[in-house]
């Protein structure tokens, strides 16, 4: 693996307003080493893929508390499509009830994170899945 | 297709790709900046610094807001540098968190770096992609530094013109007298100046610039460590000391206070520069520096490949124990290194 920096997009879609989990995940990705552009709170899907464009990140890790995942996760998806960003590869996080676990996951997202998750683990999937890519480049 | 090719019909994700590759300082990133080189030299490049929380990221928000309204045809670019752990290589780049209005504006590019372990307030390749911009069009770019204390001034090596934030009430006039980065302003502003002490902070600064202890020999940097030798050439380069008097501005970046003066600031200096011809020679200066830190980065990339890191270790462990000296260590080093040239 070569030294480039993994630069990872951390979003808040849609409307709630606690950031709480966001931000403790954006402090670990920080301190494993990662590159961590923190946008916050009440983006849109169009200005989510807008600032993956222009910071051309690998990951993005998207936090919903709202319940607005089955409305929000799809639209982000397709906004980075539109744009070109296929390669980019998505966390989501937050409270998403189990039955929609499967919905998110067919929609494009790699994995999903509920309350209490190791942000270690959190840290170890990313890597392996921006390596995986790199591979498969 | 190339992606300077894409870049030339204007795609921002082709742009994007090619920040990187310059910022990872990568054999094609080199070789696109190369490339590029001819088509740069137009754009404004306007650096922001001040100490941390002074509020840079939504000044800066502010004046692409700005400069957007009035002048709708223009292209506006911004450089945001955070600072990068020193313990775990990472960071949080959070100005974008200010900048959420010109997400959705086209005109504008906002991208955030990491200094990643480079000190005086910017990143090693930041002037790097400022290049990318200027050959992609981009008539202003905003530079946004680390927080920076006293002595960060790197942005002096880099942009046209240098607006330092500054707040109520955060020193007395011997804060504002000392050397380093208010000397650096060629616009000062008192950000925050809702706050009480704004009128006062504005005053030091005034007497500050009203003393005259800007010189150009601080503006340009002549007391970088590496320098090339007095030659005629040089003192050419060196601009006459300037009749540009730096404005001391109150603004509330937040709502805008202060905004359209700032920006005025930003077009008189701009106007002064070309009209002075100080344009031509901060073009000089700064295009002198970036050749200065290649050297230097190509004569370190040398040494590093030519002496044997078990020589460089043990040498060093002779240091640690006290039996040579810094100087004695690098001396033998180096004529190692020099004997290796020569056989």
């Amino acid at each position: 693996m070569t030294d480039k920096k993994i630069r990872v997009l951390i979003a808040k879609p849609g409307l709630d307003g606690h950031d709480r989990g966001a931000k403790v995940v954006a402090r670990a990705l920080r301190d494993d080493g990662m590159e961590v552009i923190y946008t916050g709170l009440r983006q849109t899907p169009e200005m989510i893929s807008e600032a993956a464009l222009q910071e051309d990140v690998d990951v993005i890790g998207l936090s919903i508390l709202s319940g607005a995942h089955n409305a929000l996760i799809p639209q982000v998806i397709k906004k980075l499509h539109d744009n070109g960003q296929t390669h980019v590869i998505v966390f989501l996080g937050g409270i998403i009830p189990e039955d929609d676990i499967k919905g998110m996951l067919d929609a494009g997202i790699h994995k999903v994170y509920g309350p209490g998750t190791d942000t270690r683990l959190v840290c170890q999937d990313i890597r392996e899945a921006v390596q995986a890519r790199a591979l498969a480049d | 297709m190339t992606l300077t090719e894409d870049l030339r019909k204007g795609s921002r994700f082709a742009l994007s790709r090619i920040l990187s590759q310059v910022e990872a300082s990568t054999p094609a990133g080199q070789a696109i900046l190369d490339e590029l080189f001819t088509a740069t030299g137009k754009a404004h490049k306007i650096g922001i610094t001040g100490p941390p929380g002074s509020g840079k990221s939504t000044l800066v928000n502010s004046i692409a807001h700005q400069i957007r309204l009035t002048q709708p045809e223009t292209k506006v670019a911004v450089i945001a540098v955070d600072p990068t752990s020193p313990f775990t290589g990472g960071a949080i780049l959070g100005d974008r968190v200010r900048m959420l209005g010109l997400q959705n504006d086209p005109m504008v590019f906002i991208r955030s770096m990491a200094s990643r372990g480079a000190l005086g307030g910017l990143a090693a390749q930041t002037q790097a992609l400022s290049q990318v911009f200027d050959a992609a069009g981009y008539n202003y770019i905003l530079i946004e530094t680390v927080g920076a204390g006293q002595s960060e001034v790197d942005i002096v090596n880099l942009a046209h013109t240098t607006i330092v934030v500054d707040l109520p009430g955060m020193g007395d006039d011997i804060q504002s007298i000392k050397a380093g980065i208010l000397e650096i302003a060629d616009v000062l502003v008192v950000n925050k100046s809702d706050h009480p002490g704004a009128d006062q902070s504005a005053r030091y600064l005034r007497s500050m610039i009203e003393m005259g202890h800007r010189t150009a020999s601080s503006q340009y940097g002549k007391h970088s460590l590496l320098e090339f030798t007095d030659t005629p050439a040089e003192a050419e380069a060196t601009p006459e000391p300037s009749d540009w008097i730096p404005p001391v501005l109150k603004t509330i970046a937040a709502d805008g206070t202060g905004v359209p003066e700032l920006v005025e600031q930003l077009q008189n200096h701009q106007r002064w520069l070309k009209e002075t011809g100080n344009w031509q020679k901060k073009d000089a200066f700064i295009l002198r520096e970036v050749v200065r830190k290649l050297i230097t980065a190509s004569l370190v990339k040398n040494f590093d490949q030519r002496t044997p890191k078990a020589l460089v270790d043990q040498t060093l462990e002779e240091v640690t124990q006290r039996k040579i000296s810094p100087k004695a260590a690098t001396e033998k080093l180096l004529a190692y290194n020099q004997e290796g040239i020569n056989s």
